[in-house]
């Protein structure tokens, strides 16, 4: 009896030191100073967590347990280090979606076990089950929206009604489960009606809003994992979901806010269903010749430049930072202006630039940079586009009207790269290309760049 | 025991302390952020291991086998992807090239 006691303590204090590390290193990773160190420190007490647990009393199956873990580890470690850094955020939900199918396995194994939890415990049992399989199938889906396998979203209408019988179903079901212990019938159909949830509550959500929804779902697994840390009474869970639940909770309020749209919004509304007639916009976009850009910059003294997704695609990260450094050489003040929303979700332009080796001090945010786009000289926009369309300031008809942008249109000079005259992912033309000190120079970004680090070179 | 009152307290404080270490994050670091605290939820593995430990019944094995399974994915696969961004934040001081 003692040994199981004090077996019982080396688990208890192995978690505790667990849940230590993650805090510090979630803290640590919350400063691009001190990121790096944070997530070894987590890593440090994940590994922890999971070795003490095969100390854990009265089990068996572990050598489907290595198997299990084998697998899925080497699956993930696999395909992690292959992604490409461009999709990062369909990886992201994918991994975050096998975290809630797990919180909803460890929810049906224990009410299939009959066990009478309680009353308290049996629902958390049974929400963080349902919470779980909705974040399992919606990651599903969102993975496969960002990932091009399904290219469409579904809508018709009653659609909201459906969801809501749907979530009116599954919840009535969770509340008979939590009386009724281990009727595997009516298990089995809940999950089911849970994983159906998850689908057509992503399936709507438009490309675009799918990094809020990601980050949602994130939070969402989080919390079911906190539910069923109570259930096994496992502390290293608790805190560790909890922790998670609220802060991805807040960042997907921060994400949202970035976007200029409420969460509701987000997952309620269909973005452009009520686009209003756009005011035409006066005046034409004027092309311009690489060889002009190349002197413009190479004698100017303060540059900013503006990427977006569009840079990301064309793969033209790296040449844009040489060709910054080029202009650094020469003396020309350089800086990467970045909008909360440029690439896919909040952040990642951030690191597709630091993939490329442009250090974060010359990164700025749109609140630290927006003010000296006055004194450009050159403002380099490389595709992006709604993010720096002055009709969010001016045109309340415009359906992106009331989004922060960055002041590219306050630069002596925009210099807009851009494959052709279309409109962007949004749809909206731009006025910002029809500006008097706009020049557009039609091509491929990366080859464009290729140019100009050439024409900068030759002078 | 984890019960009752104790069981709320943890929830609120722990709930307090995610909300404080995301309060101040700038912008650039959301995405390494939320892939870090994906792979923190990875904790879920631990559970799924005492999950299948004591299943009996063949049901029980087959979705502990899977729980421990998605489990160990979100854990190594959230790792891998955060590090590999995290690696990448260097500032101007850092680098020689």
């Amino acid at each position: 009896m003692s040994e199981f006691v004090s077996m019982r303590s080396v688990i208890e204090a192995s978690y505790f030191i667990a849940a230590i590390l993650f805090i510090f290193g979630l803290k640590r990773m919350s400063s691009p100073v001190t990121a790096r160190g944070g997530i070894i420190w987590a890593g440090a007490g994940m590994v922890v967590a999971t070795l003490v647990t095969f100390l854990y009393p009265g089990m068996g199956n572990y050598a489907l347990m290595m198997v299990a873990i084998f697998i899925g580890g080497v699956l993930a470690w696999v395909s992690g280090k292959k992604v490409a850094m461009t999709d990062m955020p369909q990886m992201i939900a994918l991994y975050n979606g096998m975290g809630g199918g797990a919180a909803a396995a460890i929810a049906a194994v224990e009410l299939l076990g009959g066990e009478d939890h309680g009353l308290v415990f049996g629902t958390l049992a049974v929400l963080g089950g349902m919470i779980g399989a909705v974040s399992f199938s919606g990651s599903l889906i969102a993975f496969a929206k960002l990932q091009g396998l399904m290219r469409s979203t579904f809508r018709f209408g009653g659609q909201q009604l459906l969801n809501i019988l749907l979530l009116a179903a599954t919840v009535g079901l969770a509340g008979i489960i939590v009386f009724q212990h281990g009727d595997i019938n009516l298990i089995v159909v809940f999950f089911l009606l849970a994983l159906i949830l998850g689908v057509t509550m992503t399936l709507p959500i438009g490309g675009a809003d799918m990094p809020v929804v990601i980050s949602l779902y994130n939070a969402l697994t989080g919390l079911a994992v906190a539910f069923e840390g109570f259930v096994l009474q496992n502390a290293a869970m608790i805190i560790a979901g909890t922790v998670v639940g609220a802060a991805g909770t807040l960042l997907t309020q921060l994400m949202a806010t970035a976007m200029n749209r409420s969460l509701a919004n987000v997952l309620f509304s269909r973005f452009g269903d009520e686009v209003g007639e756009a005011s035409d916009i006066a005046g034409s976009m004027k092309p311009i010749e690489a060889p002009d850009v190349g002197v413009m910059m190479a004698f100017a003294d303060k540059v900013l430049i503006v990427p977006g997704y569009g840079m990301a695609v064309a793969q033209a990260q790296h040449k844009v930072w040489e060709l910054a450094q080029l202009l650094i050489s020469r003396g020309v003040d350089v800086k990467f202006a970045i909008h909360p929303v440029a690439g896919r979700m909040p952040g990642h332009m951030n690191v597709l630039l630091a993939e490329a080796g442009v250090p974060y001090d010359i990164i700025y945010d749109q609140d630290e940079i927006n003010a000296e786009f006055a004194t450009a000289d050159v403002a380099l926009v490389i595709g992006a586009n709604d993010v720096v369309n002055p009709a969010a300031r001016t045109d309340p008809a415009s359906p992106i009207y009331g989004m922060p942008i960055l002041n590219a249109d306050h630069a002596k000079n925009v210099i807009v790269i851009k494959r052709g005259q279309g409109v962007g992912f949004s749809g909206i033309e731009n006025a910002l290309f029809f500006l008097d000190q706009t020049r557009m120079l039609y091509g491929d970004g990366q080859a464009m760049a290729s140019q100009l680090i050439q024409e900068v070179k030759s002078i | 025991m984890i019960d009752g009152f104790i069981a709320l307290y943890i929830f609120m404080l722990a709930a307090f302390v995610g909300h404080e270490i995301i309060g101040r994050v700038p912008s650039i670091l959301h995405t390494p952020l939320m892939s870090g605290s994906n792979f923190v939820h990875g904790i879920v593995l631990v559970g799924a291991m005492v999950a299948l430990g004591r299943a009996d019944t063949t049901m029980e094995l087959v979705i502990g086998f899977i729980g421990v399974f998605l489990g160990a994915g979100n854990a190594v696969g959230g790792y891998v992807v955060t590090e590999r961004m995290l690696e990448m934040f260097k500032s101007s001081k850092e680098k020689s090239s």
